[in-house]
């Protein structure tokens, strides 16, 4: 038997880690990791609050959210991959003008 | 008891993945992290009884979002990060104020919540069960995300490719 507040804190601590990836790191990619690790710190407390209530809906949401995240995966690569060829570089300090 | 100590186990890989993740200053190890963490996350959602969430877990999250982060990695021959100097008013005000909003949320979750222990394997988890509220009850919501995933598709194709074969237009010889 492990307690609801357990999972709790183990979905906060990561999400907590997500937050301080994407305001440390300067890396375009490595902030974009920062933003899944996030989405599944929410997954887990998702999925702690729907064994804790019975509610089998908040695994279904679970599942949307990977799809948003899936989604947005795709279409987040492609503009880095869109910065890198007009910038020549990851480092999100160095893409401070929106017009070349 | 015995559900517990394989909680904290793969807790604790979850919690080293997510440091690791921000200490290292590759980005291909912050990937490798993130898969572990990904791994250990599936693992708790079979502890919580939700073993279709874990399969998703492990075949959309650690399977195929992963793999495009580590081909654009890979594509992009990213190298070490260049760290850059962050304020050190930041640091003063930002670290004590983690801490306390931390020690608040967990003694909030840890004393003041009411919650009951989860029941392991109470949940009736079982996969036809998700599958009939997912085309029955979220039939339409199930349906947009499926147009979603379509226009994403189509808009990463179009970012990704070279902006002057989307001048140029289609290919003929193609």
């Amino acid at each position: 038997m492990v307690p609801l507040s357990y999972y709790l804190l183990l979905s906060g601590i990561l999400f907590v880690c997500g937050v301080l990836g994407f305001l440390i790191k300067r890396n375009i990619i490595t902030i974009f990791m920062s933003i899944e690790l996030m989405l599944n710190g929410v997954n887990l407390s998702f999925v702690a609050f729907a064994a804790h209530w019975h509610a089998l809906s908040g695994q279904v949401f679970v599942f949307f959210v990977m799809v948003v995240a899936a989604a947005e995966a795709a279409v987040g690569l492609a503009i880095i991959i869109a910065v890198y060829r007009t910038r020549e570089t990851l480092n999100v300090d160095r893409v401070n003008l929106l017009k070349l | 008891m015995f559900h517990l100590i394989l909680f904290l186990f793969f807790g604790v890989i979850c919690v080293a993945g997510a440091v690791n993740l921000l200490v290292q200053s590759h980005p291909i190890n912050s990937a490798l992290s993130l898969i572990a963490v990904m791994a250990s996350l599936a693992a708790e959602y079979l502890l919580l009884g939700a073993e279709f969430v874990a399969a998703v877990q492990v075949i959309v999250y650690a399977g195929a979002i992963m793999v495009l982060f580590v081909i654009t990695i890979m594509l992009l021959n990213a190298g070490k990060e260049e760290r850059s100097k962050g304020s050190r008013v930041a640091i003063l005000i930002g670290v004590p104020g983690v801490v306390i909003g931390g020690v608040l949320v967990a003694w909030t979750l840890l004393h003041r919540s009411n919650a009951e222990a989860v029941p392991i394997g109470a949940l009736k988890g079982d996969p036809s069960d998700i599958a009939r509220l997912l085309f029955h009850d979220f039939l339409l919501p199930f349906e947009v995300t499926s147009v979603l995933i379509l226009i994403a598709i189509m808009g990463a194709v179009v970012l990704a490719s070279r902006p002057e074969a989307v001048a140029r237009g289609p290919r003929k010889d193609g």
